[in-house]
């Protein structure tokens, strides 16, 4: 099935993942958004149906961590690198729901 | 006429030693990210590992509310974009959850209801948001904390019943031991989702009022919105689907400002988890490390202990409670004696401050203390309560703070009998009443030796004299 991605959806996508793209840029994407989804529908061709459904690419499973306290970091290691900070906490633009 | 229909999905903290992913402790409170590291503040590069006991404890949960366990499970990526996630991501599960299925089983006015579960999920708590003017302060303390996360089928259909199945599941949870369940530290939280349709029709459409941290919370915000989708509906209006808030000072509820934001999770298979698979025997061996429940407390009350069924519920709605009680018991004190202070004196210390969170803040053995010095009469009814109250939320010892408060009562008949004598002496009138049969004086004989004796003589053995008293008459 031929699935094309429209200016509507190139917009949606950006918002969600908090990018800005000027006309030219959006149009672009567009069309790489539209040729990964072409290579995708290759994978349509191919029958899957006796195929059980892949959770993860590797067959390990059960990889567990015991429950024991390790050290945490120090509070200035970790607020090193932050732009702002106070008081021990980040400092972010309001966001309020 | 319109009924609502009612489904929650209730998030329970984990009592864990360490977070889901890391070894950063799970403690409620601290500094600001002073609980802390790279994995659990989202540092790019790094890998989190599974804690078995999380997964321990989710499917401990599941297994005390009837769940089937999937016996293979995998974690899944939910995205979005909140600086209380700072991966931008919250490693949930989608489609494979650890547990499906289960019930609640609670009575509402005498009625048997059930509620079934649709899931539970082992998911990552999110951080702490402290807004201040132009600016939110943020805090991972909380992030990463194991999360449980209980998905109800919409089978409610009334603030009561939801708050009735509220307070049996935070009683079960607490009882598995799995969580502390202290809504006001928000280690249990509730979202409520709520349609309103005539009867028999198919379901409206829903609104979603997220995080309540109290039942009066929940039982208020189901009635404003039941209340709010009546007066849309009856006036022709549409009930729009959106997340809403309940500000439970004010009592109003409001839609959340980002609506455009319609969610879009992108969910997709966490490539850094593995899957977790279970045997017979695994859900065999967390089935065993199950502790005693209610059903079989109640059980043991009523039968073994001879306490009314009543009581019974009263005495373990709470573990903590039903705890104290047993040890009290095995302390030597009688257990119907034990079961009524409990009812009566010590919930009511516990349970202040309009929260349904107990709080017992005296320990078995003192408690014991106190109800045998009553037993021996060594203190009477109403010093037994204040002593309660003195030794309260302190270590002091009861029996140090009755001589204290001189609470302690006496027994010195010889004493008591001389008190008594000046009573009757005092009151000539009254005795000749008393002894043509008039026994409602009874009770004033013993008021006035006991306010003349300054509370302390033991009513037992004025009762006794009083008994002599009209023996000796009738001779």
């Amino acid at each position: 099935m031929k699935r094309s991605v429209d200016a509507e959806e190139v917009a949606r996508l950006a918002k969600l993942s908090r990018l800005e793209f000027d006309g030219k840029q959006a149009e672009d994407m567009r069309g790489h958004l539209s040729k990964m989804l072409d290579y995708f529908d290759a994978l349509d061709s191919v029958d899957v149906s006796d195929v059980p459904p892949t959770a993860h690419i590797l067959s390990a499973v059960n990889v567990l961590r015991e429950d024991v306290v390790e050290p945490s970091t120090s509070n200035a290691e970790l607020l090193k690198n932050a732009p702002e900070s106070r008081d021990g906490a980040y400092v972010v633009p309001r966001v309020v729901e | 006429m319109l009924r609502p229909t009612i489904g929650c999905e209730v998030h329970c903290e984990l009592k864990t030693a360490t977070k889901l992913f890391c070894g950063c402790k799970n403690e409620f409170g601290g500094e600001p990210n002073t609980h802390c590291c790279p994995i659990c503040s989202g540092f790019p590069g790094t890998m989190p590992a599974l804690n078995a006991k999380a997964v321990e404890y989710a499917v401990r949960a599941g297994l005390a509310l009837g769940c089937n366990i999937n016996r293979f499970s995998k974690w899944d990526r939910k995205n979005y974009f909140y600086p209380d996630l700072p991966k931008a991501w919250q490693t949930s599960q989608y489609d494979l959850p650890l547990c499906v299925g289960g019930a609640v089983e609670f009575e509402v006015n005498g009625e048997k209801k059930r509620v079934r579960l649709n899931r539970i999920h082992l998911e990552e708590d999110a951080g702490k948001l402290i807004h201040d003017g132009g600016e939110s302060c943020v805090d991972y303390n909380r992030c990463g904390v194991p999360l449980i996360e209980i998905v109800t089928e919409p089978d409610m259909h009334s603030a009561e019943e939801v708050v009735a199945f509220l307070t049996e599941l935070k009683s079960v949870l607490k009882y598995t031991g799995v969580s502390d369940v202290k809504m006001q530290e928000g280690s249990l939280r509730c979202d409520v989702n709520l349609s309103m349709a005539e009867d028999g029709a198919p379901l409206g459409t829903r609104t979603e009022t997220k995080n309540l941290n109290s039942f009066r919370a929940v039982a208020r915000s189901v009635a404003f919105e039941i209340r709010r989708q009546t007066e849309v509906l009856e006036s022709g209006g549409i009930v729009e689907q959106e997340t809403r808030r309940f500000d439970d000072n004010k009592g109003v509820g409001y839609a959340m400002r980002s609506k455009e934001d319609a969610h879009d999770y992108r969910y997709f298979p966490e490539p850094d988890i593995m899957p977790v698979t279970f045997t017979e025997a695994d859900i065999q061996r967390i089935r065993s490390e199950i502790p005693e429940l209610k059903g079989p407390r109640v059980k043991r009350y009523t039968e073994k202990l001879g306490l009314p069924p009543y009581d019974a519920q009263v005495l373990t709605a709470d573990k903590a409670v039903s705890d104290l009680l047993d040890d009290v018991i095995a302390l030597g004190c009688d257990a119907k004696k034990t079961s009524n202070f409990i009812m009566s004196e010590v919930l009511r210390l516990a349970k202040t401050d309009g929260s349904e969170d107990v709080e017992l803040l005296i320990d078995a053995p003192r408690l014991a203390e106190i109800i045998s010095m009553q037993a021996k009469g060594e203190i009477n009814n109403l010093a037994a309560k204040q002593l309660l109250s003195a030794v309260w939320g302190t270590d002091a010892s009861p029996r140090k703070r009755a001589e204290e408060l001189n609470l302690l009562q006496s027994n010195d008949e010889g004493a008591i009998k001389a008190v008594f004598d000046k009573v009757l002496s005092d009151n000539p009138s009254q005795v000749a009443d008393f002894l043509s049969g008039n026994d409602k004086l009874r009770g004033y004989f013993v008021g006035q030796v006991m306010r003349a004796a300054g509370g302390k003589a033991n009513p037992k053995i004025v009762n006794e004299l009083l008994d002599r008293l009209v023996k000796e008459h009738k001779k």
